[in-house]
């Protein structure tokens, strides 16, 4: 994982709620063994409506999103995560999220940063009336768009392998003697199979 | 300290927990089907590391491939080559694989349960968000992405921190016709489809005390419905005599096993974050009318009015307005299976309802087996021949039309009745629309041409006419 530790440049406003994992990547798109080629099918549903907000020239590109609430809801499917990252996305502001896909991005340096609903209309005013830049500052956990810089929450453990660029496998594994030994002990005791 | 049964089941598989750090949670079986594997084992040779254990995998196909008769032959370039990707994987890394016609292809969520694969205490992960089936039979079963599937391939644990746990208490008796979709669908309704976010939903109540282990697997089927991590349900002597006879069910041990699974049962007194109650007494069959599974009502019901854009979207694709009732609503197609309701008791009450009767002309009325056992079942009691006498078509086992992935698709514009999970917006192929629902009142909606209620099928007693 590459570590990252701010996030700057313009932010897409996209104000719907629930938007679900089928709307981010349909179904149709999933039979790739792939990790990428995801992007160019990305809000498909949505980008058939040329006032789309991804149709835009000013948000090509754009490194944060800002959206509703229960975002990614639906499917365990990765390649969410992975269509939206190859917009150019780094971070996704938004009130609350579905919990595959907040685990999804974890293990894909997706920053998602939740924010409370007045914080985010302000945010969402403001970058519907003029492109707004916003800056994300990890170690500090603050969002600064123009004037005002809200705090955010973030998991100590994320955020430590999101600034060092580590893997989570790689934790996993240098435990790997002391799962063997837990598996071991499991059996016949707590599990039958 | 009184402990519920998802403590209970968190703290036996705690491997390690440091201040600060989720905790690394040892999953004891992972499933795994095409759609959600392929880039996880590409992981595995990246780094250079083996399957810890292959014991404690099963892989399966199911979402990608045809299910007609000739579904060897799958014309889908892409999808050709995600199905061979999985016999190569399976084949490289020596996992156990059940391909087409082995006995017992199938939707993983409907696989493993037959073969006594899920049992109470285990925590069970798959690709897949529907993995909460197996909390059926008191197991933490959960979906997880493909990098934690790649995880718990190398290492048979993952991280995470633990969720919150919800108490959802389900009393009455069920009135003739009405199942545990329709209870489970009541819940999404009620309480949203963010509205157990964070948490693992456990059920119980007197509604449940004399629920079959396939109704219990679509209630806690749809717990993602309405964002919990997982729902389960504690074992009792109904999980166990389905699971005794299976085959990867204990057999020296069995015993020693149903006295710790009784051990798992909540303790009087213990903590829940939150708790709600229905009360499905008076609880009528429910259908869906929106895009999404908490847009949905009794039969009977009105589609509510609502000014936000949600609502309003919905509608719009839909083709319906506030005020509009579900029942009469003009079918075009309709599907019963998926690893929601495609399980032999599915299969029993839609073939019920179908016997000596015809599905309306202008209907297509897929019916799909959850697996080649669940197949085999139904051809044993003679349910095939009924459907298809009927003019509905029974086809071979997969995920089909439950989402828009294989051949199976709703064409554009035509409207669906459903026994699957999801209404969002072109699930079952761009373009559909979908009404979520139980088998019975699929078939009884099949059968009409139009949305209705199965109720003038059943007796008083819930037998069918």
């Amino acid at each position: 994982m590459k570590a990252v530790k701010h996030i700057t440049g313009t932010a897409i406003p996209m104000n719907i709620n629930d938007i679900d994992t089928d709307i981010i990547i349909p179904a149709q798109y999933l039979t790739s063994t792939s990790q990428s080629g995801y992007g160019e099918h990305a809000f498909a549903r949505l980008k058939t409506n040329p006032d789309f907000v991804l149709n835009q020239d000013k948000y090509q590109q754009a490194p944060i999103l800002l959206t509703g609430s229960n975002f990614g809801c639906g499917s365990s499917r990765e390649h969410a995560i992975w269509a939206i990252q190859e917009l150019g996305i780094k971070a996704i502001i938004a009130p609350s999220f579905a919990d595959i896909f907040a685990n999804n991005a974890k293990k894909n340096g997706l920053l998602l940063i939740q924010q409370p609903d007045e914080v985010m209309s302000q945010l969402i005013l403001q970058t519907t009336i003029s492109e707004v830049n916003i800056a994300i500052d990890i170690q500090s956990q603050t969002i600064q768009a123009k004037n005002t810089t809200s705090k955010f929450e973030l998991d100590e453990f994320f955020k430590h392998c999101l600034i060092n660029g580590l893997d989570e496998l790689d934790y996993l594994m240098s435990n790997i003697e002391k799962i063997k030994d837990f598996k071991n002990q499991q059996k016949n005791r707590t599990l039958f199979i | 300290m009184n402990k519920n049964i998802i403590d209970k089941i968190w703290d036996a598989h705690i491997v390690k927990q440091n201040p600060e750090h989720p905790a690394i949670l040892a999953i004891d079986f992972c499933l795994v089907h095409e759609v959600t594997s392929a880039q996880a084992f590409d992981t595995l040779r990246h780094k250079s590391l083996p399957v810890l254990d292959t014991t404690k995998l099963l892989a399966t196909v199911d979402h990608s491939i045809p299910t007609r008769k000739n579904r060897h032959e799958i014309f889908d370039q892409m999808a050709k080559a995600q199905v061979q990707k999985l016999r190569d994987n399976t084949a490289e890394f020596e996992v156990p694989f059940y391909d087409m016609d082995s006995s017992h292809q199938g939707i993983v969520h409907v696989v493993g349960p037959e073969l006594g694969i899920t049992q109470p205490g285990m925590t069970i992960v798959c690709g897949d968000s529907h993995t909460a089936t197996h909390g059926a039979f008191g197991a933490l079963a959960f979906g997880i992405g493909t990098s934690t599937v790649g995880h718990v391939f190398a290492s048979g644990c993952l991280l995470m921190n633990k969720p919150k746990v919800m108490k959802v208490e389900f009393n009455g008796k069920f009135q003739a016709g009405v199942s545990a979709k329709d209870a489970i669908m009541k819940l999404i309704a009620q309480i949203g489809i963010g509205g157990a976010n964070g948490h693992v939903i456990e059920y119980t109540g007197s509604a449940l005390t004399d629920m079959s282990m396939e109704a219990r697997m679509t209630l806690c089927n749809m717990s993602i419905e309405c964002g919990a991590v997982a729902g389960l349900i504690a074992p009792d002597n109904i999980t166990y005599d389905y699971l005794k006879t299976k085959q990867y069910a204990p057999k020296e041990n069995w015993n020693k096993a149903v006295d710790y699974w009784n051990s798992l049962k909540s303790d009087t007194g213990c903590y829940y974050d939150h708790e709600i109650l229905i009360d499905v007494s008076q609880l009528k069959p429910m259908v869906s009318w929106g895009t999404n599974p908490q847009q949905a009502i009794e039969i009977d019901q009105v589609i509510p009015k609502s000014s936000d854009d949600m609502t309003k979207n919905a509608l719009d694709y839909v083709q319906l307005s506030a005020g509009d009732k579900l029942m009469n609503t003009d079918l075009d197609w309709a599907f019963v299976g998926s690893c929601t309701n495609g399980r032999i008791e599915d299969l029993r009450i839609t073939a019920s309802i179908l016997k000596d009767r015809k599905i309306a002309s202008n209907m297509t009325f897929y019916i799909v087996p959850g697996s080649e056992q669940v197949m085999k079942q139904a051809a044993d009691e003679g349910l095939i021949n009924i459907i298809n006498q009927s003019g509905a078509e029974f086809r071979m086992p997969g995920c089909s039309m439950c989402l828009g992935m294989n051949d199976d698709k709703v064409p554009a514009g035509k409207r669906c009745i459903s026994s699957t999970n999801r209404n969002f917006v072109g699930r079952q192929g761009t373009g559909s629309i979908t009404h979520l629902a139980s088998p019975a009142t699929v078939a009884a909606s099949a059968i009409a041409g139009k949305i209705v209620s199965a109720n003038q099928y059943f007796c008083a007693n819930g037998d069918i006419k």
